[in-house]
């Protein structure tokens, strides 16, 4: 064979991933199981992620092998356990571009780290008729904490309308903009529509105006490489199970000087300094918001995931993901009466989508039957439902251990719906 | 997976695509909403109560074809009955959606709504065909707050 030969098979791979998916996949033992008989299709990434082997690894090796509380132990378990919590840390805080690893509190996902802020800082800054500035496509985790805010202080919120398309109204922002906000809150990437918000532009608008801007991560930082500073927002929150990590682990990112002014969220141990019946000082940050036994083996697996993921190249992801989506995109279209809901041009890898006369949960259990696992409700997004007038999509969101397969099993399933309706 | 067949039968489908008694009634006695939480159904439901019977029934909403088609056939399994009737007719609707699968239900008392006994073998949706019955029983109760199938 000559050399040359090689030429159209490199040239197509350059088109092709730049990653091997099939490897991928069976790092991730759950994709090797059936459903219903029939080999699992997983496409609700956006509601949890599976786990890559190495990461259920590294939580039984620290059950295994080192199983301790953190730092408490003069002992070598003790210093061990501590070391591998505290190297997670780093790993987020180099995963997102955190200018430092003190800045990284470790919570139990972006629902909490969404209420610490709420708590502490909102509860220091927000004053009666002040202004939060939320969006219409914000996850109910995203707006509860700052009602119960709202209804603690006095203060009001504000909604950043949606286009028909998924799009955040840049204009409406700029007019709600005003000197009465105090923080805008905002998501990164929409997990009902997939749409990717511009960030830089929102948070230099609301800095123009000196405004605090906190960041939802939840749906970007598995999809896209993250940078805090870039981003340029003050805080930025995500959950580890999204990210191929175990539940119940997350973090909160926050500009330092912030963090240092904030009071603590929860009190107890860990988070002091010292403590007496006069008075009780507190530990330095990120120690101060976290009292009480962490998660540990959940930080030591996030860890592993980020590790996993930096093995593979978050760019080389996000690249891989987009192809899949538009060749999703394309395959769903193709059946009629199939209606996708959010199509703006920045999107993540998530389709919902709505047939017309057939309702999403029926949708969702006939597919179900196939074999595919998609999300069908609202999506935590009641407002985002209601701007669509709608009670519920069906819900693909795919991950980079699905192939073209997987979507043409997806495409197979929905074409089964409209059997059983027809 | 148990046949989908046992799920979506003929008749439900029948009475998804074409419900019965689905309008608003203006001179209703009593109201009530349900919301399914899950799915996202809401359904509102009328009755014409006169002495104890059930002189009209109707409902409204959006929902999937299991409870669609449950409301329909629960309106018409209704309309001219008294409330004595309807008690013990939600109960072993109920039953027959959550006893365990070895248990035979007594679908001979069931009549027509014997169909959804395909629906216990898909445990997340008993909620779908049971939400218009829960709906019923606020409207007698004449309660105002929103049921809900938590
Ligand atoms: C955009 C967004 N924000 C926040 C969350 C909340 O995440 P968690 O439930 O892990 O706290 C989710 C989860 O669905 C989400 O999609």
């Amino acid at each position: 064979m000559t050399t040359t030969t090689t030429k159209p098979a490199v040239a197509k791979a350059a088109k092709a991933p730049a990653f091997d998916s099939a490897a991928i996949r069976s790092d991730f033992p759950l994709l090797q199981t059936q459903s219903h008989g029939k080999p699992l299709v997983y496409l609700d990434n956006a509601a949890t992620s599976q786990k890559p082997q190495a990461v259920i690894a590294a939580t039984a090796r620290y059950y295994t092998n080192y199983n301790a509380n953190i730092h408490r132990g003069v002992y070598k378990l003790s210093v061990d356990a501590t070391a591998a919590y505290e190297a997670a840390r780093e790993k987020v805080a180099r995963f997102i571009n955190a200018p430092s690893a003190r800045e990284v509190v470790f919570v139990r996902g972006a629902t909490e780290a969404v209420n610490l802020v709420a708590a502490t800082w909102g509860m220091e800054n927000i004053h009666s008729g002040d202004e939060i500035i939320l969006s219409e496509m914000e996850h109910h985790s995203n707006i509860v904490p700052w009602q119960l805010l709202a209804h603690r202080t006095g203060a009001v919120i504000k909604v950043v309308s949606v286009s028909d398309g998924g799009e955040l109204s840049l204009e409406h922002y700029a007019q709600l903009l005003s000197e009465r906000t105090r923080l805008v809150a905002l998501t990164h990437v929409s997990n009902a529509l997939g749409t990717i918000n511009p960030v830089e532009r929102i948070v230099s608008m609301a800095k123009a105006r000196g405004i605090p801007v906190l960041v939802d991560g939840a749906q970007s930082v598995p999809h896209l490489a993250i940078d805090v500073q870039k981003i340029g927002c003050d805080f930025f929150v995500f959950s580890g199970h999204k990210l191929y990590a175990p539940t119940g682990i997350g973090a909160l990112w926050a500009k330092g000087a912030l963090l240092e002014k904030m009071p603590p969220y929860q009190g107890g141990g860990d988070m002091i300094s010292t403590v007496s019946f006069a008075g009780s000082t507190w530990n330095d940050i990120p120690h101060k918001f976290e009292a009480g036994t962490p998660h540990i083996s959940g930080a030591i697996g996030l860890g592993v995931a980020i590790d996993y993921l930096g093995a593979i190249g978050m760019d080389a992801i996000a690249e891989y993901e987009h192809d899949l989506l538009l060749y999703a995109t394309k395959q769903l279209m193709r059946i009629s009466g199939l209606h996708i809901i959010g199509t703006a041009p920045e999107k993540a890898a998530v389709i919902s989508f709505i047939m017309e006369n057939i309702h999403p949960h029926d949708i969702g259990t006939i597919v179900d039957g196939e074999g595919v696992a998609i999300r069908t409700g609202h999506h935590c997004c009641q407002p985002l439902m209601d701007h669509y007038n709608i009670a519920a999509t069906a819900r693909a969101s795919l991950a980079f251990y699905n192939n073209r397969e997987d979507v043409d099993r997806l495409v197979a399933a929905v074409e089964k719906v409209k059997e059983v309706f027809s | 997976m148990s046949d989908l067949r046992d799920l979506y039968q003929q008749t439900i489908l029948d009475h998804t695509r074409k419900p019965r008694n689905k309008h608003e009634m203006p001179n209703a006695t009593s109201t009530a909403d349900g919301h399914n939480r899950l799915c996202g159904d809401k359904i509102r439901l009328f009755l014409k109560l006169n002495a104890g019977v059930i002189e009209d029934i109707s409902f409204t909403g959006n929902g999937c074809a299991i409870s669609t088609a449950s409301a329909s056939m629960m309106t018409e399994a209704l309309k001219g009955k008294t409330l004595a009737d309807a008690q013990p007719l939600f109960e072993l609707f109920h039953t027959m959606l959550t006893s365990p699968l070895d248990q035979e239900p007594d679908l001979e008392a069931l009549n027509k709504l014997a169909v959804f006994s395909g629906v216990r073998e898909f445990p997340v949706r008993v909620k779908c065909a049971t939400l218009p019955w829960h709906t019923l029983q606020a409207a007698i109760k004449n309660q105002d707050a929103p049921v809900t199938t938590e």
